[in-house]
């Protein structure tokens, strides 16, 4: 996607010092099938998932790109989470768990089930009640070269923590001038659930993608939950794994390849679940799935709408979405947190940064409502984003009919 | 103001068990026969601190107890520390080299910040910058009995740590100048001074912040030696901390996990009474805070933070306890200041008088006194030292002015270990990939 041309647009160029410069045609109205992004059509849904982090045209050492027909395997994501867990804690010694409940109880979700039994208390520690403490000992302990999973009963606990989280973890490398790297993993069900009220509701993808020196990871589907949970702990970086609690008991195809014990994903690349050509839809963790949803819906109205899942919000695939966007024109952002100062925020900057001349509409913008989250039934459905205002947000974007600012 | 407290008294806060003295029998609410192993003596609670200019109490002198086991059924706070006064040569607490090597530690911390100061003024150091003139003690008593490998976890007031750990006086002067010879590439500063090559952990803006990092450095000494079964993996971690920061969650969440999983690593206390202007006594419900170690499980000691000799007996005592594995142990070390909570701090809320009396008991003086009285030492000794610390941190000085500052690459580097955490560029390829991005890659 690098070529020259008239009218270009530096890209990527965060600061001086990250000299990437890009220069590019314009292209208008461009409706073919995106060709550059090294041929391999993604389809989603009706057979099986193929790596679309091949799509283009990097190939991470670990693995290599090849397409491969549906799986028969199914696999829950907690199965997915639990074993990756598992696996990367029997290859590695230095790996150890900590959190509340993560032993005995086998885990307050049931991700770290059996772990105790086979791992032995010296490597799966139930905490007391102290975030702040444990996480601190975790960074600490990584200081020194092990390799901690902390795990937070839901990341509203980690604003117990988030002094550790920032101050001690994703700076220190900086601090110490790369003396003292920090391989920790910070996990744990991110955003809303059922009817838990405000202050086990709220979304934490911005609070901590805002902060350089973390990896943010959302994933979506039992092959995110997988392959990002094994880089993360991989990973010589403090990670902000961000997992939701309603995806835990939803079955996702697996292939051979997923279920490999040396698989892992790239962390900031970001993954197209379902090409198209009208209109952009990112979204990260559980949105994904309702934006998939809602693509099928628009399908069947004519428009055939790109699903991007984020997989990782730190650092942010820029490339990928700013590609699609100048692929269909279109963009709706759908997150599931506080609508200010969001991720959709951080993706609308990007893109009228990048591609400001492809856009044909206002980019909308789906995101929770901007209140702590009510506990009714009925008003928690209004505070969250449905299907139905992806849907809107989308027909709003091609139509270009009035330009309402999306919200729940 | 405290005039019966001299250098060398002794404070006691004698806690025999089932001792069915006066104070006690005024408490109603546990029966006499009741086995309660944490129970410091009532009279402790009705005394002043110590520290405070209020009057003092006369103590009743009494030798170290020898109650202070490990064990958790008889774990009782001590506050006092043997004799310092010997009989003959051979009851010496140091040796001439080891004196000669506890003088040139405070002398080289006491230089060191003065020179700060110095520079400060003139416009060399900025930003926030705290100053350690009056602890060296605690600092000297208790780094230097440690090994390369143990660690030393320390907050803002962290030059001194850092020095007697071994950091190259140079290498702190640069990276306070802000250049990229320091210790930290000049990214760090005052409050963040990291080696991994001495084992020191930081250098943290936030109190309570390394007491966590601390005990989980000294969670990894345990780990690694019982899951990775690395034999030798007996390293300590000392946490230093103020009065101030006793008072935050952090703490006790910490004095809680690292007594229950017997972790090693001793949590010193660096009590200044002052907490920027905030005095100790202002904040703190029970003042004495070596009372805190027994309601978690693990001895706590009081000390005078302003003797080296008696600080390094307790630091032997706490580290030794750590490396055998018997749990943690938490050090008041009571000390003082004498400049002001940074050098933005007019120091305007403390009294003169006491200052005054602290600065009587400047350490250095102290061990020095001792040595000539002990005929450790002669003047020209001494002398020689004074002269080669303060070669060394005007050397440290020209280095750090001559050295460069760092290049404008050097903004993005050491975010991320791995520089692929700057995720795809536009071209699908890594961004650390380009030529044109810097790579991240540290030389220190």
């Amino acid at each position: 996607m690098i070529s020259a041309g008239v009218g270009g647009r530096q890209l990527g160029g965060d600061l001086a010092g990250a000299a990437v410069v890009v220069v590019v045609i314009p292209r208008r109205r461009s409706r073919s099938i995106q060709s550059t992004a090294a041929g391999e059509a993604l389809r989603c849904g009706g057979g099986g998932i193929k790596n679309a982090w091949s799509l283009q045209g990097t190939r991470p050492a670990i693995l290599a790109s090849r397409s491969f027909s549906s799986a028969a395997k199914e696999m829950t994501v907690r199965d997915a989470l639990n074993s990756a867990i598992d696996e990367e804690m029997s290859a590695d010694p230095k790996v150890f768990l900590m959190g509340e409940e993560v032993g005995e109880y086998q885990g307050a979700y049931k991700i770290t089930k059996g772990l105790l039994e086979k791992y032995g208390p010296d490597r799966v520690l139930d905490t007391p009640i102290t975030e702040a403490g444990f996480t601190g000992i975790g960074v600490g302990a990584a200081y020194h070269g092990l390799k901690p999973i902390i795990e937070f009963m839901t990341f509203n606990f980690s604003m117990q923590a988030i002094d550790h989280i920032i101050n001690s973890a994703a700076k220190s490398n900086y601090m110490s001038a790369g003396q003292i790297s920090v391989p920790i993993v910070f996990r744990g069900p991110n955003g809303a659930a059922a009817g838990v009220g405000a202050q086990h509701s709220q979304c934490y993808a911005s609070w901590f993608a805002s902060c350089p020196g973390l990896k943010v990871l959302a994933p979506y589907s039992s092959e995110d939950a997988r392959g990002l949970m094994k880089a993360a702990i991989r990973d010589p970086d403090p990670v902000v794994f961000l997992e939701n609690e309603l995806l835990y008991g939803e079955s996702f195809p697996v292939s051979a390849e997923v279920l490999d014990s040396s698989f892992s994903l790239p962390i900031g690349k970001a993954k197209i679940e379902r090409e198209g050509k009208d209109v952009t839809i990112t979204a990260f963790s559980k949105m994904v799935g309702y934006a998939l949803k809602a693509a099928e819906i628009l399908s069947k109205e004519g428009i055939s709408a790109e699903v991007i899942n984020l997989r990782s919000i730190r650092p942010l695939d820029r490339a990928t979405i700013n590609n699609s966007v100048r692929k269909t024109n279109r963009l709706v952002t759908v997150e599931e947190g506080f609508p200010q100062h969001g991720i959709g925020a951080e993706i609308c900057a990007s893109v009228v940064e990048d591609s400001f001349e492809y856009l044909d509409a206002a980019i909308e913008r789906i995101a929770g409502a901007d209140v702590p989250m009510p506990y009714a039934a009925n008003l928690e459905r209004l505070a969250v984003p449905q299907v139905e205002d992806i849907v809107r947000a989308a027909k709003r974007t091609c139509y270009r009919s009035s330009s309402l600012a999306a919200t729940a | 103001m405290a005039s019966a407290f001299s250098a060398t008294a002794k404070f006691a806060q004698p806690l025999p068990l089932n001792t069915t003295s006066s104070a006690r029998s005024q408490d109603k609410l546990s029966p006499p026969a009741l086995f309660d192993p944490f129970r410091t003596s009532s009279s402790a609670a009705t005394s002043p601190f110590l520290g405070s200019t209020r009057q003092l109490l006369c103590k009743s002198n009494r030798p170290l107890s020898h109650r202070r086991s490990s064990s958790s059924s008889a774990v009782v706070a001590v506050s006092d520390v043997k004799q310092k006064k010997p009989k003959s040569s051979s009851n010496l607490l140091i040796t001439k080299e080891e004196g000669l090597e506890l003088y040139e530690d405070m002398v080289l911390g006491r230089s060191f910040e003065d020179m700060c100061a110095q520079m400060y003024y003139r416009g060399k150091m900025f930003g926030f910058v705290h100053l350690y003139n009056g602890q060296e003690a605690v600092s000297t008593g208790f780094i230097k009995l440690l090994t390369k490998e143990d660690s030393v976890v320390s907050t803002y007031r962290d030059h001194v740590h850092a020095l007697s750990k071994g950091v190259p006086a140079r290498a702190v002067m640069s990276e306070l100048f802000g250049k990229t010879t320091g210790c930290c590439r000049g990214q760090g500063g005052s409050m963040h001074m990291f080696s991994k090559e001495h084992n020191v952990l930081g250098g943290f803006a936030f109190i309570g912040e390394g007491i966590p990092v601390a005990t989980g450095a000294a969670f990894t000494s345990k780990y690694k030696r019982e899951v990775l079964k690395e034999p030798n993996s007996d390293h300590v971690t000392l946490a230093f901390f103020g009065d101030g920061t006793c008072n935050n969650g952090q703490f006790f969440e910490c004095l809680n996990m690292a007594a229950l999983w017997k972790l090693p690593i001793v949590f010193v206390v660096e009590n200044n009474l002052w907490a920027i202007g905030m005095s100790h006594l202002r904040a703190t419900s029970d003042p004495q805070i070596y009372k805190k170690g027994p309601a978690f499980g693990m001895p706590g000691v009081h000390v005078d933070g302003m003797d080296v000799l008696k600080v390094r007996e307790v630091a032997k005592e706490a580290i030794g306890r750590a490396r055998r594995g018997e749990g943690p142990t938490l050090v008041e070390c009571e000390t003082y200041r004498f400049r002001g909570h940074s050098l933005a701090d007019p120091d305007e809320l403390r009294d003169p008088a006491e200052k005054a009396h602290y600065a009587a008991r400047d350490p250095i003086s102290q061990l020095k006194t001792y040595m000539f009285e002990n005929n450790l030492v002669n003047e020209s000794e001494l002398k020689a030292i004074d002269k080669k610390i303060d070669e060394l941190v005007e050397e440290a000085v020209e280095f750090a002015d001559e050295s460069p500052v760092p290049d404008r690459s050097q903004l993005l580097e050491n975010v991320f270990a791995d520089p692929k955490g700057f995720g795809i560029g536009p071209d699908g390829r890594y961004r650390c990939e380009d030529p044109k991005f810097t790579q991240g890659t540290a030389q220190v």
